[in-house]
């Protein structure tokens, strides 16, 4: 028998109380980015030596447009939840740790934006 | 409290690497690797976006010695991570934890990540050559 109450139980938060988004996040971005980065690899090797024109004509294609979208909000969000375990793993010295948290953080939501700022400007400018 | 002179585990050089903390510990540092190379991706989308010039600027360090080996280096890095990433979310739903289950997964990933970069260097250079240049 459980000796979890049944509010307990529900939040599911286990014994840690807080890191259960943080886990189904991963596992979540994880998922969708199996099919993404399966369909991102083949559409770079087709791509292979492309000139501007052509990625152009790649990038504004609307599907390829919404999948690279998709694939780089998976990718940054995957990304920065890895690395911030890794530092919470390896740095010790704390303000030293929340400084480089914040940094890959604030980075992976500059570099996402970024990068869909330039697929959408590409997909609406031709 | 002094807590300094408590007696420490062992650390982690006393150990025998094993097939599975080698894995294990690569699936980190590739995940790290892809952090890092996600700057191509950016950098790569940014250039197409800004115009010909910047573009032509990526594609070259791309197609140099440099760029090619550290797309190769990324490439496996990736179907590693890919690999051992859709193992690892085999073992959060509970199974595979057998021991020579998790040797047999262990050595189908390096096979599989392996296969794929060969594959994937193979179709590109078939592309790069279909495409006459």
């Amino acid at each position: 028998m459980s000796i979890r109450t049944p509010l307990g139980r529900a939040r599911g938060l286990g014994s840690a109380k807080t890191g259960t988004d943080h886990w189904w996040a991963q596992r979540v971005t994880a998922l969708a980015l199996i099919p993404l980065v399966i369909w991102f690899v083949v559409s770079m090797i087709v791509n292979t030596g492309s000139d501007h024109e052509a990625a152009l004509s790649f990038i504004s294609s609307p599907i390829n447009a919404v999948l690279l979208t998709l694939l780089i909000v998976a990718t940054f969000y995957h990304g920065q939840l890895g690395l911030q375990v890794v530092i919470e793993d390896y740095i010790h010295t704390k303000w030293l740790e929340v400084a480089l948290i914040l940094s890959v953080k604030g980075g992976a939501i500059f570099l996402g934006v970024a990068s869909v700022y330039a697929v959408i400007a590409i997909a609406l400018g031709g | 409290m002094a807590t300094d002179n408590r007696p420490l585990s062992p650390h982690l050089q006393v150990y025998r690497p094993q097939l599975t903390s080698v894995l294990s510990i690569l699936h980190r540092i590739t995940g790290i690797a892809l952090a890092a190379g996600s700057l191509l991706l950016v950098w790569w989308l940014i250039a197409a976006a800004t115009g010909p010039t910047a573009f032509d600027t990526v594609q070259s360090f791309i197609g140099s010695v440099i760029g090619r080996i550290l797309l190769l280096g990324w490439s496996f890095a990736l179907f590693y991570h890919l690999c051992n990433g859709i193992r690892h979310l085999v073992w959060d739903s509970g199974k595979g934890f057998e021991l020579n289950t998790v040797y047999a997964s262990g050595w189908l990933v390096v096979v599989a990540a392996t296969v794929l970069t060969v594959i994937s260097w193979i179709a590109a250079y078939v592309v790069l050559g279909g495409a006459g240049s």
